[in-house]
């Protein structure tokens, strides 16, 4: 079973690194902004992102995961103020709902604070409580 | 004892730009008489709000930074929840998170001196002198 499917596994996971490696850059960007309904993920043949349980590197290692990171910490963004609408957007899902740490990456300190600004923000208008339809 | 706030609040868009002004004159003049200073005054112009407010789609939005006792910032909410012409306020107290970010903000200063200053001086120096002599070498060579 190992050796069978060690074989075909190992230039598919080469693939799969080179892949997603190369535009791995451009949802780096645009990680924040997750959108409610998953874009088909950069490797074509790649089954959705989220597909498998838990990290990436869990034993079988099927498919390359990028691995997320909180944008606060890495762009060294020490407040998150309910003024940013723009920055906000970013971790609101179309629907208006808070994207949940685990599709974003988010440090908790910062998502709790991202948690604070989004709701002043509703408060005063700049971002909907739930988005028309 | 002053602390900072920020009092954001959404007037009506049927106001005129004169009728603007001289509303926020006298929010600020409530913030000045009740024993605080205005630090900022911004109009962020006319928005659109992210849901209708009171049948309205679109108001002023308009941006006092405060620094003001506990007790004035109670009364300028009450006459803001009062008032006509505002459809929508929000206070958020500031001072606590700009004491936190001056903290970070001078740790990262004191830290960055020491972490990447000297290795930078530490790794250019080698690497400079290396350089020079290779390239003198190489003429050098080339000559005999």
């Amino acid at each position: 079973m190992a050796d069978e499917t060690g074989i075909p596994a190992t230039p598919a996971a080469t693939q799969a690194a080179e892949g997603t490696a190369a535009p791995a850059s451009a949802p780096a960007q645009r990680s924040g902004g997750y959108q409610g309904s998953r874009p088909s993920g950069p490797g074509g043949s790649r089954p959705p992102r989220p597909a498998g349980a838990g990290g990436g590197g869990a034993g079988g290692r099927k498919f390359f995961r990028r691995k997320k990171v909180c944008k606060f910490t890495v762009e060294k963004i020490d407040t998150i103020s309910y003024r940013d609408v723009r920055l906000l957007q970013q971790f609101v899902s179309d629907r208006g709902k808070i994207i949940p740490r685990r599709l974003t990456g988010t440090s908790a300190p910062f998502q709790r604070k991202l948690t604070r600004a989004i709701k002043q923000a509703r408060a005063i208008a700049l971002l909907p409580f739930a988005a028309k339809y | 004892m002053n602390r900072t706030y920020e009092i954001m609040f959404i007037v009506r868009p049927d106001v005129e730009e004169p009728e603007l002004d001289k509303l926020i004159e006298t929010v600020s003049g409530y913030v000045t008489t009740g024993g605080g200073t205005v630090k900022t005054t911004e109009k962020m112009g006319r928005r659109r709000l992210a849901y209708t407010v009171k049948k309205f789609n679109d108001g002023f939005y308009v941006l006092l930074i405060v620094d003001s006792p506990a007790a004035l910032i109670a009364e300028i909410e009450r006459r803001l929840r009062v008032s006509e012409q505002v459809i929508k306020y929000i206070t958020v107290r500031m001072d606590e998170e700009d004491k936190r970010v001056a903290k970070i903000k001078a740790h990262r200063d004191a830290h960055v001196k020491r972490s990447s200053l000297p290795q930078v001086n530490a790794e250019a120096a080698p690497v400079a002198e290396a350089a020079a002599p290779a390239v003198e070498a190489e003429p050098v060579a080339a000559e005999v």
